[in-house]
């Protein structure tokens, strides 16, 4: 017996209790498997790039916060050290310091997010994501100590940070750190075995090496399929090549070797943090730089190794003191580039899981 | 350490292949032809020794007369890298060669700086507004946009 | 199939679509230009009540503030605020409000976190038109109070209330969680004072704007 069919149009948010914010996509399907896919941006697009060019250098920084919402400390750290590249500015040791002690706590708070997120849509319902939250909280707290606020911290300044560490950081950090790797541990024997976790990740989702490359990801996404590229090696920043930490890579390219490199990532930033806390130096943390800076004409490219990616900015200066032109290189919109070879062809219970394993944060995808 | 591309070495074995495609050459970047962008990119990307795999970013500039639009190309086996720029001196009607077929990776970037500075790239595959609904008005980011 | 070229028109979204949704933006870019009065009925002092009205009316605002449902509308960063709240540690169900509904049809009450743009806006109005009466809407944080340090921008909706009716504004940049417990107190506060006996015009001029 022949029967006809005809493919069924989806369309999935802007609001949806599944997207990591307001982002849609419209699904074309053949019975369960999706025939074609088109993600739709621009819910959150506030014209960042513009507004950068009427604001003076150290009041973009407030903007980059907001953009990448769950990591506003490491895009406050690539902001200012582009600005310090134009600029020619230096910063003191122990500032350095404290930037990458910020950045991986981020970095963890950040791929506590990503995964619990991820588990959230799965369907292991709100578990995982509120043990993240619980160690989450944890971090948040710490930040709060530093510099007053939880979310967008607009803490890094032109040349070194707003205030020091108060006293009772560095304990606080220390018991974290020491109970950290304690509970990822828990966190992944009570997951990484899971028959239904294996069963919806393992082969699902599949980007390879070449596909990867061609299509400029970038982050965990990248070195889940197996290309060892961490900006952190290959182009130091910071004080970085003064740490000892592995850069983990995945093999097959599916969800679960990127779920693999952020659990595993998150163990080296515990690492890293142990070691910069030994070797904090004493010392100040701003150097006097100018009031209203004015670099000189010209253009920069600076970037780290953000948790979602390569995050860079392209400043182009014409000698005052507003920047002529702000571009941000945002790993979350370059990454979704591939979201649509990985949707045509896969089922839609795999749509959002492929989709939340790219980790992805709207903020920064529209700007 | 990532090394910025030697941009005389560069600009030299470009003067075989493609003859008088760089206009401007500096110690960072190197400008060339809009004519000739697909043949010098595809010669970056396909010979050993080069390798440029990767298209880190691309994004434009606007500078009251003309547009410069700028990529930035990386080798991850050699862990070199290169910014590229293209002059764009026709204000109504900007066209640049799309890259989409070298790096797919260029799709939305592209797409991006078609909605905001009106930039149209020949050959896309999809090219219309990303961030900004279709009936909107002019192109936000030129300097002479007034909203 | 080529993965990089369209080759089906008709995909969805398509261009027909697209141009429909763009024409209604336009169209609520046109129109929402004053703000909407925000609900304030309930201040009027002059309101005789009888001893059994008064009962009812407890009852009744009790059992509608003791178990608002929100419905999922996190749009940027004060949307992480909002779930650290439903969290543990904060604990938004004590006020029996942990189950965000996706549906707005099962909700009634509407918290716009973060940033409302105007490609968004049709999609808010939407949201709060499916809601059921009675509703209330929480403009939390800066960006939906008055468009925060993005009001200047060319796609931002200067505050949520020219598009639906704020009863309670929540300042910050993000509000804390606490803040935004505070703020669902000062809603309570509202409900409480609100009566079934008088001819409510105000929410009926709600539904119809």
């Amino acid at each position: 017996m022949t029967y006809q069919t005809e493919p069924l149009t989806v369309n999935v948010g802007p609001q949806h209790p599944s997207t990591h914010g307001v982002f849609r996509m419209g699904l074309t399907l053949d019975g369960e498997v999706i025939q074609e896919a088109e993600p739709v941006f621009g819910y959150l697009h506030r014209g960042m790039e513009k507004l950068a060019e009427s604001l003076t250098y150290t009041q973009n920084i407030v903007l980059t916060d907001r953009m990448d919402y769950l990591a506003s400390m490491t895009s406050n750290h690539a902001y200012v050290i582009t600005v310090e590249k134009l600029a020619g500015v230096e910063v003191p040791e122990r500032a350095e310091y404290i930037r990458v002690i910020m950045s991986e706590l981020m970095r963890i708070a950040s791929h506590l997010m990503a995964v619990g997120f991820m588990l959230n849509d799965m369907g292991a319902f709100m578990t995982p994501l509120l043990y993240m939250f619980r160690e989450r909280e944890k971090i948040l707290d710490l930040f709060e100590m530093v510099c007053g606020q939880r979310l967008t911290y607009n803490y890094m300044r032109i040349g070194g940070l707003s205030h020091d560490l108060p006293e009772e950081f560095v304990p606080a950090l220390q018991k974290l750190i020491d109970s950290l790797p304690g509970f990822i541990d828990e966190y992944d024997q009570l997951l990484a075995r899971n028959e239904i976790l294996l069963a919806r990740t393992k082969n699902i989702g599949i980007l390879s090496r070449d596909s990867a490359i061609n299509n400029s990801v970038a982050g965990p996404v990248l070195r889940g399929s197996g290309v060892r590229w961490d900006i952190r090696k290959a182009d130091p920043y910071s004080v970085y090549d003064r740490f000892s930490f592995d850069v983990p890579i995945g093999s097959v390219g599916d969800i679960y070797d990127r779920y693999r490199v952020r659990v595993e990532e998150m163990r080296e930033s515990t690492s890293i943090i142990r070691q910069a806390v030994k070797e904090l130096p004493a010392g100040e943390i701003q150097t006097a730089t100018v009031k209203n800076l004015r670099p000189e004409a010209g253009d920069t490219y600076g970037h780290i190794e953000g948790p979602k990616g390569e995050l860079g900015f392209y400043l182009v200066s014409n000698h005052s003191t507003q920047p002529y032109r702000l571009h941000v290189r945002a790993p979350c919109l370059i990454n979704l580039t591939v979201l649509r070879e990985l949707l045509i062809g896969a089922k839609i219970a795999d749509a959002m899981v492929i989709f939340g394993s790219i980790d992805v944060c709207m903020g920064e995808v529209d700007r | 350490m990532t090394k910025p591309a030697s941009t005389k070495e560069i600009a030299d074995s470009l003067e075989h292949k493609c003859p008088g495609a760089v206009v401007e050459l500096s110690d960072k970047d190197i400008v060339v032809k809009t004519k000739s962008l697909l043949a010098v990119v595809a010669y970056l990307k396909n010979t050993p020794g080069l390798d440029f795999d990767y298209l880190n970013w691309m994004t434009a500039v606007d500078y009251t007369d003309h547009f410069l639009v700028t990529y930035n190309l990386t080798s991850l086996k050699n862990n070199i890298s290169l910014v590229l720029k293209t002059r764009c001196d026709n204000r109504e009607n900007p066209t640049v060669p799309s890259l989409v077929e070298l790096w797919k990776g260029a799709n939305l970037q592209e797409r991006e700086i078609y909605d905001l500075m009106g930039i149209r790239f020949e050959n896309h595959p999809n090219l219309k507004r990303i961030f900004l609904w279709e009936d909107f008005e002019g192109h936000p980011l030129r300097k002479d946009f007034i909203s | 199939m080529g993965i990089d070229k369209i080759d089906n028109p008709d995909i969805f979204p398509g261009p027909k679509q697209e141009k429909t949704e763009s024409a209604d933006i336009e169209l609520v870019r046109k129109t929402c230009i004053e703000p909407t009065t925000d609900p304030d009925d309930w201040i009027e002092e002059d309101i005789r009540r009888n001893i059994l009205v008064t009962t009812v009316d407890s009852l009744v605002n009790w059992s509608r503030r003791a178990s608002l449902w929100p419905v999922t509308f996190g749009l940027a960063c004060c949307a992480f605020e909002m779930i650290a709240t439903a969290s543990s540690r904060f604990d938004i169900s004590r006020f029996g409000m942990e189950v965000f509904r996706p549906s707005p049809r099962q909700a009634d009450l509407l918290i716009v976190s973060g940033t409302l743009t105007w490609k968004m806006a049709p999609a808010l109005k939407r949201i709060y038109e499916q809601m059921a009466e009675p509703k209330w809407v929480i403009a939390m944080g800066s960006c939906a109070i008055s468009g925060g340090i993005f009001h200047r921008a060319y796609g931002v909706v200067p505050g949520v209330n020219l598009m639906v009716p704020v009863d309670v504004y929540i300042p910050g940049c993000p509000p804390r969680p606490e803040s935004l417990l505070n703020g669902i107190q000062k809603l309570y506060e509202k409900i409480q004072k609100q009566s079934i006996s008088k001819n409510d015009k105000a929410s009926l001029d709600k539904g119809n704007s």
